[in-house]
Protein backbone atom coordinates (compact mmCIF):
# COMPACT_ATOMS: atom_id res chain seq x y z
CA UNK A 1 0.00 0.00 0.00
CA UNK A 2 0.93 3.60 -0.80
CA UNK A 3 -0.41 6.17 0.54
CA UNK A 4 -0.16 10.10 -1.12
CA UNK A 5 -1.76 12.85 -0.10
CA UNK A 6 -4.53 14.83 -2.49
CA UNK A 7 -2.73 17.89 -2.07
CA UNK A 8 0.41 15.81 -3.73
CA UNK A 9 -1.92 14.48 -5.96
CA UNK A 10 -2.73 17.88 -7.10
CA UNK A 11 0.81 19.18 -7.43
CA UNK A 12 1.48 15.95 -9.84
CA UNK A 13 -1.21 16.38 -11.77
CA UNK A 14 -0.46 20.42 -12.05
CA UNK A 15 2.65 19.75 -13.15
CA UNK A 16 1.99 17.47 -15.43
CA UNK A 17 -0.14 19.42 -17.23
CA UNK A 18 1.93 22.45 -17.39
CA UNK A 19 4.63 20.33 -19.24
CA UNK A 20 2.34 18.97 -21.96
CA UNK A 21 2.80 17.87 -24.67
CA UNK A 22 6.03 16.92 -22.53
CA UNK A 23 6.09 13.87 -19.87
CA UNK A 24 6.77 15.22 -16.70
CA UNK A 25 8.92 13.72 -13.98
CA UNK A 26 9.87 13.67 -10.52
CA UNK A 27 10.56 11.87 -7.12
CA UNK A 28 8.49 10.68 -4.00
CA UNK A 29 9.94 10.71 -0.70
CA UNK A 30 8.62 9.66 2.75
CA UNK A 31 8.22 7.04 5.18
CA UNK A 32 8.01 3.33 4.64
CA UNK A 33 6.78 0.72 7.35
CA UNK A 34 7.16 -2.87 5.49
CA UNK A 35 5.43 -2.94 2.28
CA UNK A 36 3.77 0.34 3.62
CA UNK A 37 4.21 3.49 2.30
CA UNK A 38 3.45 7.46 3.35
CA UNK A 39 4.91 9.76 0.83
CA UNK A 40 5.19 13.61 2.63
CA UNK A 41 6.79 15.14 -0.60
CA UNK A 42 6.71 14.86 -4.26
CA UNK A 43 9.60 16.68 -5.98
CA UNK A 44 8.93 18.12 -9.02
CA UNK A 45 12.27 17.89 -11.43
CA UNK A 46 13.11 18.54 -14.97
CA UNK A 47 12.47 16.09 -18.03
CA UNK A 48 16.07 16.33 -19.34
CA UNK A 49 14.87 14.41 -22.41
CA UNK A 50 12.28 17.27 -22.94
CA UNK A 51 10.33 14.52 -25.12
CA UNK A 52 6.42 13.56 -25.21
CA UNK A 53 7.80 9.93 -25.25
CA UNK A 54 10.74 9.78 -22.83
CA UNK A 55 11.89 10.83 -19.52
CA UNK A 56 14.94 10.99 -17.40
CA UNK A 57 15.40 12.78 -14.35
CA UNK A 58 17.84 15.93 -14.21
CA UNK A 59 20.79 14.17 -11.95
CA UNK A 60 21.58 18.13 -10.28
CA UNK A 61 18.21 18.34 -9.16
CA UNK A 62 18.26 14.63 -8.14
CA UNK A 63 20.97 15.42 -5.43
CA UNK A 64 18.86 18.33 -3.99
CA UNK A 65 15.88 16.42 -3.76
CA UNK A 66 18.08 13.60 -2.14
CA UNK A 67 19.39 15.95 0.01
CA UNK A 68 16.28 17.61 1.09
CA UNK A 69 15.08 13.97 1.67
CA UNK A 70 18.05 13.31 4.22
CA UNK A 71 17.24 16.47 5.61
CA UNK A 72 13.53 15.39 6.77
CA UNK A 73 14.21 12.48 7.84
CA UNK A 74 12.60 10.60 4.65
CA UNK A 75 13.79 7.77 2.22
CA UNK A 76 13.47 7.88 -1.64
CA UNK A 77 10.16 5.95 -1.89
CA UNK A 78 10.06 5.95 -5.91
CA UNK A 79 9.67 8.13 -8.62
CA UNK A 80 6.42 9.92 -10.95
CA UNK A 81 6.42 10.45 -14.28
CA UNK A 82 3.32 11.43 -16.43
CA UNK A 83 2.20 9.60 -20.52
CA UNK A 84 0.69 12.19 -22.01
CA UNK A 85 -0.84 9.82 -24.86
CA UNK A 86 -1.06 6.48 -23.35
CA UNK A 87 -2.41 4.69 -19.99
CA UNK A 88 -1.05 4.65 -16.72
CA UNK A 89 0.72 1.41 -16.75
CA UNK A 90 4.45 1.00 -17.32
CA UNK A 91 5.45 0.45 -20.87
CA UNK A 92 8.48 -1.59 -22.06
CA UNK A 93 10.93 1.20 -21.65
CA UNK A 94 9.25 1.97 -18.11
CA UNK A 95 10.29 -1.92 -17.24
CA UNK A 96 13.64 -2.53 -18.69
CA UNK A 97 14.40 0.66 -16.95
CA UNK A 98 13.57 0.30 -13.73
CA UNK A 99 16.66 -1.12 -12.01
CA UNK A 100 15.49 -0.54 -8.19
CA UNK A 101 12.74 -3.27 -7.07
CA UNK A 102 12.52 -1.91 -4.03
CA UNK A 103 10.97 1.29 -5.75
CA UNK A 104 7.42 2.39 -6.29
CA UNK A 105 6.89 3.89 -9.89
CA UNK A 106 3.79 6.09 -10.14
CA UNK A 107 2.31 6.65 -13.34
CA UNK A 108 -0.44 9.74 -13.99
CA UNK A 109 -1.58 8.90 -17.56
CA UNK A 110 -3.50 12.31 -19.35
CA UNK A 111 -4.00 10.41 -22.32
CA UNK A 112 -8.22 11.27 -21.56
CA UNK A 113 -7.60 14.86 -20.68
CA UNK A 114 -10.79 14.97 -18.47
CA UNK A 115 -9.84 11.62 -16.71
CA UNK A 116 -6.78 11.51 -15.28
CA UNK A 117 -5.44 8.21 -14.37
CA UNK A 118 -2.81 6.91 -11.49
CA UNK A 119 -1.52 4.17 -10.33
CA UNK A 120 1.64 3.13 -8.60
CA UNK A 121 3.77 -0.58 -9.24
CA UNK A 122 6.08 -1.92 -7.75
CA UNK A 123 8.54 -3.70 -11.20
CA UNK A 124 10.75 -6.20 -10.85
CA UNK A 125 12.90 -8.50 -13.34
CA UNK A 126 10.78 -6.83 -15.73
CA UNK A 127 7.57 -7.66 -14.34
CA UNK A 128 5.32 -5.02 -12.84
CA UNK A 129 2.75 -5.02 -10.56
CA UNK A 130 -0.20 -2.70 -9.68
CA UNK A 131 0.28 -1.58 -6.05
CA UNK A 132 -2.42 -0.12 -3.87
CA UNK A 133 -2.51 3.76 -3.82
CA UNK A 134 -4.90 5.42 -1.62
CA UNK A 135 -5.11 9.22 -2.15
CA UNK A 136 -5.77 10.72 0.90
CA UNK A 137 -7.43 13.99 1.91
CA UNK B 1 40.67 8.55 6.42
CA UNK B 2 37.14 9.12 6.83
CA UNK B 3 34.35 10.33 4.21
CA UNK B 4 30.63 10.50 3.66
CA UNK B 5 28.65 8.32 1.72
CA UNK B 6 25.29 8.88 1.02
CA UNK B 7 25.15 10.64 4.20
CA UNK B 8 26.80 8.23 5.95
CA UNK B 9 30.44 8.78 7.53
CA UNK B 10 32.48 6.08 7.20
CA UNK B 11 36.13 4.91 7.49
CA UNK B 12 38.17 3.77 4.54
CA UNK B 13 41.51 3.16 3.48
CA UNK B 14 43.34 6.07 1.93
CA UNK B 15 43.91 5.75 -1.56
CA UNK B 16 40.59 4.71 -2.16
CA UNK B 17 39.20 5.32 -5.97
CA UNK B 18 35.66 5.62 -6.89
CA UNK B 19 35.45 2.73 -8.83
CA UNK B 20 36.93 0.73 -5.63
CA UNK B 21 34.10 2.57 -3.27
CA UNK B 22 31.42 1.86 -5.43
CA UNK B 23 32.30 -1.56 -5.33
CA UNK B 24 32.96 -2.12 -1.62
CA UNK B 25 29.87 -0.04 -1.34
CA UNK B 26 27.89 -2.89 -3.54
CA UNK B 27 26.17 -0.48 -5.32
CA UNK B 28 23.69 -1.90 -8.05
CA UNK B 29 23.96 -1.59 -11.52
CA UNK B 30 26.51 0.52 -11.34
CA UNK B 31 26.30 1.53 -15.00
CA UNK B 32 23.80 3.59 -14.38
CA UNK B 33 24.85 5.30 -11.34
CA UNK B 34 26.17 8.88 -11.42
CA UNK B 35 28.45 10.19 -8.84
CA UNK B 36 29.33 12.99 -6.97
CA UNK B 37 32.07 14.27 -4.56
CA UNK B 38 31.24 17.29 -2.51
CA UNK B 39 28.67 18.27 -5.11
CA UNK B 40 30.81 17.62 -8.31
CA UNK B 41 29.49 15.30 -10.76
CA UNK B 42 32.64 13.13 -11.84
CA UNK B 43 32.64 11.47 -15.27
CA UNK B 44 31.91 7.55 -15.46
CA UNK B 45 35.07 7.74 -17.26
CA UNK B 46 36.85 9.03 -14.57
CA UNK B 47 36.02 6.91 -11.95
CA UNK B 48 38.88 4.46 -12.38
CA UNK B 49 41.52 7.02 -11.25
CA UNK B 50 39.68 9.60 -8.74
CA UNK B 51 41.05 9.13 -5.68
CA UNK B 52 38.82 10.19 -2.84
CA UNK B 53 40.22 12.64 0.00
CA UNK B 54 39.77 12.61 3.41
CA UNK B 55 36.92 15.07 4.32
CA UNK B 56 35.01 13.97 0.95
CA UNK B 57 31.16 13.94 0.68
CA UNK B 58 29.83 10.93 -2.10
CA UNK B 59 26.62 10.66 -3.26
CA UNK B 60 25.74 7.57 -5.47
CA UNK B 61 22.89 8.90 -8.14
CA UNK B 62 20.74 6.15 -9.79
CA UNK B 63 19.26 6.63 -13.34
CA UNK B 64 15.92 7.32 -13.28
CA UNK B 65 13.93 7.47 -16.84
CA UNK B 66 11.36 5.61 -18.92
CA UNK B 67 9.22 6.55 -21.65
CA UNK B 68 5.41 5.74 -22.79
Amino acid sequence: MIKLSKADYEKILAHAEKELPNEACGLIAGTSDGNDKIIHKVYLLTNTDHSNEHFSLDPREQLSAVKDMRANGWIPLGNWHSHPESPSRPSEEDKRLAYDSKASYIILSLMDSNNPVINSFHIENGISEKENLIITE
Amino acid sequence: MNITVSGVKKEVSDGLTVEQLIVSEKVETPQYVTVTINDEFVESGSFKNTVLKDGDAVEFLYFMGGGQ
